[in-house]
């Protein structure tokens, strides 16, 4: 089954004549995804090896089935983006592009209240379910096909885990980059409760970074709602204080944001914790190998 | 981006708010010119990006035109330590010389971006403990603190100033003037994609009228392309000049107190990095993402930088190919070598798209350097290097 991204999923791709969404439209068509048109305002009637490009995301919709889209327009574009694909009534919405203001996403999150879309990104890396493909940057050849699902805050750390996994043979079920700004369409928790009722992940890796309070609102939903087990890793131990984080932003999240306390919320919720990177795929392989043990 | 109080106070000032009348001067002369224009007694501030500028010595007052002079003399050149500035503290390059009030009452208010799942809107906060550092009324006093949060779709409403003003203990006509002030702070904060203000202290004057005697304004980097009037506020001497380098490659780049310089893509990787560093008992001397889809002239870009930093002792290159090319960074760490004739030890672990080709490219490129396969032996053998 997977998550998010299934053999129903017809994708339109916004900004697809630009040079960032035609190069990874092309990649995710290696992977085998099915993107069934592109959009650009402007460029209606043209198309992208193949595939039709339109004006407008509703002609994407109606002509060609489009459900999922990917965005790549220019920061600047964005929202606009973001809201036509509502507006069109897009099931999944996926933002590639970086830089959109904070004040914008907070429109956006007001526009996606009582809507039936659901929005992943902005700045993220997008989402991969091998064997049906992809919406986003993540290389083709990291993933395989199994049964442990990823969610994450970065990018090329979270290929560098699913690689890690990869290598010892374990697959996954869906890959999901949630992005690293202040305000995310989805976040950890509303990708944790997919995997959570999805009958193909046994396992779940958590990847998040200092900041906010992301990591630790889920630790606490981890401990009521998720029975997988889990297993999580939080960048940025090392960070100065105050570099990335606005001052008067550690009031509002009570003075939480660092690794050191994200990592207690879940060594607290059960999660199983891991401060080397570099063992997050050794601590899952051996979870599946107990969970094995269990079950026979 | 941060802005020096002169000119979040003529911010505040085109919005409408009362603040202190002052003028900026770079020499005493020109502080001994203005002291005249503003009646009796006025302070002398110094200008710099950070905060507790007056317990560093960086705040005086003066009853004269003569006073003024010598206390611009004083603070005009100093480099002014505090606790934000870090032990090396920052050059005064201009000061504010402002009309000094009496003041009744310090009150705090800021706006701030709740970023909390379900919450994400702008929230006002006010304290009646104004004038201290807000951390920690927050720490020592929390039930000072009165929050308010603004519906986007509503805007800011009249109750929501009633609600703060009572908090506060203002009196009718002060809570008139606060409403007032309320209305254009969140006004400002929407039209110029703030990120911060914060007006601490919010003085009640002898006379009962409110007024910004302290303020600061930061501003959120994705917002900065569309008001060039904000860019233009920026002061480039306030900020480590490498960081101002390579900002203009696009390459993120932070300076710290490390040895271990590093090179990554992606910013969680490059974080991650750090951490490895740190535990494998070195220290990084940087955190340096160059991003997703870098050229080779990029890279030798970043490499520069990182170069450049003189506490540097060893550099550590940790690439996750995947639109990023492995065989790209290769030809731009060649190039760099060759251009800028490096004599650091280097440890490159290269992983992802065309790993193969990238690696052989250095093989044969004659360049010294150790290689690494894993995430964390990479960072041992960085370390192992500095000994």
């Amino acid at each position: 089954m997977a998550i998010l991204l299934d053999w129903k999923s017809r994708i339109v791709i916004q900004g697809i004549t630009g040079s960032e969404g035609s190069f990874h439209t092309r990649e995710s068509v290696k992977l085998g995804t099915k993107v069934v048109a592109g959009v650009t305002p402007g460029k209606g009637g043209k198309d992208l090896d193949g595939i039709p490009v339109y004006d407008r995301v509703i002609d994407a919709v109606e002509r060609q089935g489009a459900n999922v889209s990917g965005i790549y327009t220019p920061a600047a574009f964005a929202p606009d983006a973001i809201f036509e694909a509502i507006e069109a009534g897009i099931g999944l919405i996926v933002c590639l592009t970086e830089g959109l203001p904070v004040l914008e996403m907070i429109k956006v999150k007001q526009a996606l209240k009582g809507s039936g879309s659901r929005l992943i990104g902005p700045n993220c890396p997008g989402i991969t379910t091998p064997g049906v493909g992809k919406v986003g940057f993540m290389p083709n050849f990291i993933h395989r096909e199994g049964n442990v699902g990823v969610v994450s805050r970065s990018g090329t750390l979270t290929y560098e885990m699913i690689w890690q996994l990869t290598g010892l043979g374990i697959g996954q079920s869906t890959s999901v980059g949630i992005g690293g700004d202040p305000i995310v369409g989805s976040g950890f928790i509303d990708i944790l409760e997919l995997f959570q009722k999805d009958p193909q992940t046994e396992a779940i890796v958590m990847i998040g970074e200092i900041g906010g309070t992301a990591e630790e609102e889920a630790a606490e939903f981890i401990r009521g709602k998720v029975t997988k087990p889990v297993v999580s890793f939080i960048a940025g131990q090392t960070a100065p204080p105050g570099r990335r984080m606005g001052h008067a932003g550690a009031i509002i999240s009570g003075g939480k944001g660092t690794a050191e306390e994200k990592f207690k919320a879940l060594e607290l919720a059960g999660v199983t914790v891991e401060k080397n990177p570099a063992e997050i795929g050794r601590r899952v392989q051996e979870i599946l190998k107990a969970k094995k043990q269990e079950g026979s | 981006m941060k802005i020096h109080e002169y000119q979040a106070k003529q911010l505040l000032q085109d919005y409408g708010i009362p603040v202190p009348r002052g003028e900026v001067a770079a020499t005493p002369e020109e502080a001994h010119g203005i002291a005249p224009r503003l009646a009796g007694r006025v302070v002398v501030k110094a200008q710099i990006h950070a905060g507790g500028r007056g317990k560093g010595g960086g705040i005086k007052t003066a009853l004269s035109p003569d006073e003024a002079f010598t206390a611009a003399r004083s603070i005009l050149g100093m480099q002014l330590v505090t606790h934000q500035t870090g032990p090396e503290g920052k050059k005064v390059r201009k000061v504010l010389v402002e009309e000094a009030s009496a003041v009744r009452k310090e009150l705090y208010l800021s706006l701030v971006v709740d970023r909390s799942r379900g919450k994400e809107c702008v929230v006002f906060m006010a304290s009646e403990a104004g004038g201290m550092d807000i951390e920690q009324v927050a720490e020592e006093a929390p039930e000072k603190i009165v929050r308010c949060a603004v519906h986007p779709a509503v805007g800011f409403s009249p109750f929501q100033a009633r609600k703060l003003s009572a908090s506060l203990g203002l009196d009718a006509g002060q809570g008139r003037q606060f409403a007032e002030i309320c209305r254009n702070l969140y006004r400002l904060f929407l039209e110029k994609d703030c990120s911060l203000l914060e007006i601490n202290p919010l003085a009640v004057t002898a006379q009962g009228q409110l007024l910004a005697l302290d303020t600061k304004l930061n501003f959120d980097d994705d917002g900065l392309y569309r008001h060039p009037e904000i860019r233009e506020l920026r002061d480039a001497d306030q900020e480590e000049p490498l960081e101002i380098a390579a900002r203009s490659t696009s390459v993120n780049y932070i300076k710290l107190d490390g040895n271990v310089g590093c090179m990554v893509n992606g910013a969680g990787l490059a974080m991650t990095t750090m951490d490895l560093i740190k535990m494998a008992g070195g220290e990084p001397a940087n955190f340096l993402d160059v991003g997703g889809s870098a050229s080779p002239e990029q890279i030798e870009k970043a490499f520069r930088i990182l170069t450049s930093d003189p506490d540097v002792r060893c550099i550590l290159i940790n690439i996750f190919g995947g639109v990023l090319r492995c065989d790209r960074v290769s030809a731009g760490l060649i190039q760099a070598a060759a251009n800028i004739q490096m004599k650091l030890p280097m440890v490159v672990r290269l992983q992802g798209t065309n790993v193969e080709e990238g690696r052989r490219m250095l093989q044969e490129s004659g360049l010294r350097f150790t290689v690494a396969d894993g995430l964390y032996e990479a960072a041992q053998k960085a370390v192992s290097l500095i000994g």
